[in-house]
């Protein structure tokens, strides 16, 4: 798992730049995301983390900053067979399966479009076959390829986006909130299935969702983002253990649990920004509190945080 | 307690070109006041048209309640007409929608939107009206209010918009408050502000609040009672403690394994409940969830499972309680949190539908 397959560094998206009403969607965030990994992605709706996404693979062009697939940069002048060859590699689920998927192709035609364009069947039957396969592999059947989207349910559509991301053998695909729109019984049959096919090809995910015990369960390493920064970076086990940003533990403390005594003792702590009092010119970055578990904050507290780690 | 609504054998259906949709077959509930019932179940359940039945918000055609009663105060609602019904709706009986944006109209301003009722429903003056909305706001807990009456739904952020919505409904002290999924649409933290505010509010008026919702983890937050729907019927109806931990529907079980908890490992696999729901233009014979359940006997597929009580408030539907049925385990993650509750009977009854 060593073995980094995306480097983040200073990705900076800012939207409307130059105007009065601009925003700082994603400021300055760097991360690694290793090979075979999920990375989970959370926050509240507006931190930026669907922004983090779509910079990433290249649907906004970056304000500043790299990304780095494989060593090589996402962004920047590209040649279109460059572009091609990356658009391969990475792939995305996008949150809404009713929008997602265009309600004039056929299931079939949508799964083979990426395979049309990258050239990757040769004969008719063969471009059917994959799609067939590919229908088999997310859970569905061979019939269902001549219908169209309206015909399926939320989650059935779901599994359409995900047989179309795998359409092109990607390395790495990037899931925005892939099951918000669905039911809990339903929820866990998608999840099983990303995590069945991750076991099989070896992906890689990043995935966004604000839902933090799906989260958990299918992240390795999660990260919290807060107003377009990441403010906490860790194992997913470590993160819940010992969350040390405020944020996180604010976060963590609302999620409401499916158990009724714990839910009456809750105590939810409520997160205010203002408590850091940051002086001008200080130094606020990532840093590292344990291995592998990094907090956005100054040096000051970075002292603070490790001392309480200690205990 | 005295029961403020009670809900009997409802059926509701809508007539479509395909033929007559079942959404709601037969459901019976009871509401006492103070307390708060959720009720749970997916997406085509049947919970939104129950809801929407007992404030008569079903649009007629195609929809029509086609059988059943609606007894609040003693009267039954599904025969009022429509110029009584309004007086009931929002003064009696308020609603709480899902999307803060859409329930709440973009061209006026929000304190006219609170005033609106309370000039309506109370025959209180303009002014006297204005008074108690900012009183309201103030309630629910949103800064400036003498600022934020004159400003528009676009002003606000969706928390604060459900805060509004909140007020509105709460502007006449309805006695019973339907909350349609009012959280869903927000983020945990913003969510469990929202939760509070309810729970206090509730505190504070006395209503009985309804709440519609498929996150367990908010049912095990606010619910006093929980009834699970599946296929438009009740499976199962109980306190929240009997539902969490002493569930008996194997659809509840599959609910409740479906949810990872914060201490599932990543090794284990997801109980994912397979299948998709049913149909209900064509319901299926027998039990609703006999086709996507791993417990299903074979009298699921011919005959419908009668309701068993299993203590004074928890009733299932399902033949698994019948005396001759096979002894089955539940679902690992629902065995792990099972605790022997005390007022249990020592054998399920069977309930006679007649005498409910």
């Amino acid at each position: 798992m060593a073995e980094k397959l995306l480097e983040i560094k200073n990705l900076k998206q800012h939207f409307n730049v130059g105007k009065p009403n601009q925003v700082k969607a994603v400021d300055g965030i760097s991360f690694d995301i290793y090979k075979g990994e999920t990375l989970g992605l959370v926050g509240e709706s507006g931190c930026g983390k669907s922004t983090t996404g779509r910079s990433i693979i290249r649907l906004y062009n970056a304000t500043d900053g790299e990304v780095l697939f494989e060593g090589e940069n996402v962004h920047g002048k590209k040649s279109r067979s460059d572009l091609k060859k990356f658009n391969r590699k990475m792939q995305m689920i996008f949150q809404d399966p009713y929008a997602s998927l265009n309600p004039r192709m056929t299931v079939g035609d949508i799964i083979a479009e990426g395979i049309d364009i990258h050239g990757l069947a040769k004969t008719r039957k063969e471009r059917m076959d994959k799609v067939y396969e590919l229908l088999n592999t997310v859970g569905l059947n061979q019939e269902h390829a001549s219908r169209y989207p309206h015909e399926f349910s939320g989650g059935q559509r779901q599994r359409i986006g995900i047989a179309r991301a795998l359409a092109v053998d990607p390395d790495f695909i990037i899931a925005d909130e892939p099951i918000s729109a669905l039911d809990v019984s339903i929820q866990a049959q998608v999840v099983n299935l990303m995590k069945k096919l991750q076991r099989e090809k070896g992906l890689t995910y990043l995935f966004i969702a604000h839902d933090l015990s799906m989260v958990k369960y299918i992240s390795d390493r999660i990260g919290v983002m807060y107003f377009g920064k990441l403010v906490e970076l860790a194992t997913s086990e470590e993160l819940y253990k010992n969350p040390i940003h405020p944020y996180t533990q604010s976060l963590l403390s609302a999620i409401p649990l499916p158990d009724p005594e714990s839910e009456r003792t809750r105590k939810r702590i409520v997160y205010n920004p203002n408590i850091h009092n940051y002086a001008e010119g200080e130094a606020v970055e990532m840093r590292e509190i344990t291995p592998g578990h990094f907090v956005y904050c100054s040096e000051k507290e970075y002292k603070q945080y490790k001392t309480i780690y200690a205990k | 307690m005295d029961k403020v609504l009670e809900v009997k054998d409802l059926h509701v259906s809508f007539d479509t070109y395909g033929g007559i949709v079942k959404a709601v077959r037969g459901v019976n509930f009871d509401l006492k006041k103070g307390e708060t019932l959720a009720i749970v179940g997916e997406s085509g359940s049947g919970k939104s048209v129950t809801s929407k039945a007992l404030m008569r918000l079903i649009p007629n055609p195609p929809g029509r309640i086609s059988k059943g009663e609606i007894l609040f105060d003693g009267r039954d609602l599904t025969k009022l007409s429509e110029k009584e019904m309004q007086k009931v709706r929002g003064k009696e009986i308020a609603m709480i929608f899902q999307d803060p944006m859409t329930s709440l109209n973009p061209t006026m301003k929000i304190g006219s939107q609170i005033m609106e009722s309370l000039i309506k429903h109370q025959n209180l003056s303009k002014s006297a009206a204005r008074e108690r909305a900012l009183e309201l706001l103030r309630l629910v807990g949103i800064p400036q209010p003498e600022v934020r009456i004159n400003q528009y739904p676009h002003q606000f952020s969706g928390g604060m918009r459900q805060r509004v919505v909140v007020a509105v409904a709460l502007s006449c002290n309805p006695k019973v408050l339907i909350a349609d999924e009012p959280t869903t649409a927000l983020d945990v933290t913003i969510q469990a502000q929202i939760l509070e505010l309810m729970k206090d509010l509730q505190n504070k008026i006395d209503t009985s609040i309804i709440f519609i919702t498929h996150d367990l983890g908010v049912v095990a937050n606010v619910a006093d009672r929980v009834a699970v729907m599946y296929g438009g019927q009740i499976v199962e109806t109980g306190t929240v403690d009997e539902i969490f931990y002493d569930p008996r529907h194997p659809y509840t079980w599959g609910l409740l394994a479906s949810m990872p908890s914060l201490d599932t490992s990543v090794q284990t696999e997801l109980a994912a409940i397979p299948g998709t729901p049913p149909d209900l233009m064509h319901p299926p014979k027998g039990d609703a969830f006999a086709p996507r359940s791993a417990y299903a006997l074979e009298i699921d597929f011919e005959h419908e499972p009668p309701m068993f009580q299993i203590s004074d408030t928890h009733f299932a539907k399902t033949w698994l309680l019948h005396e001759n049925a096979p002894a089955v385990e539940p679902p690992k993650a629902v065995v792990d949190r099972r605790r022997s509750m005390s007022a249990n009977f020592a054998k399920p009854r069977l309930v006679e539908e007649a005498v409910r």
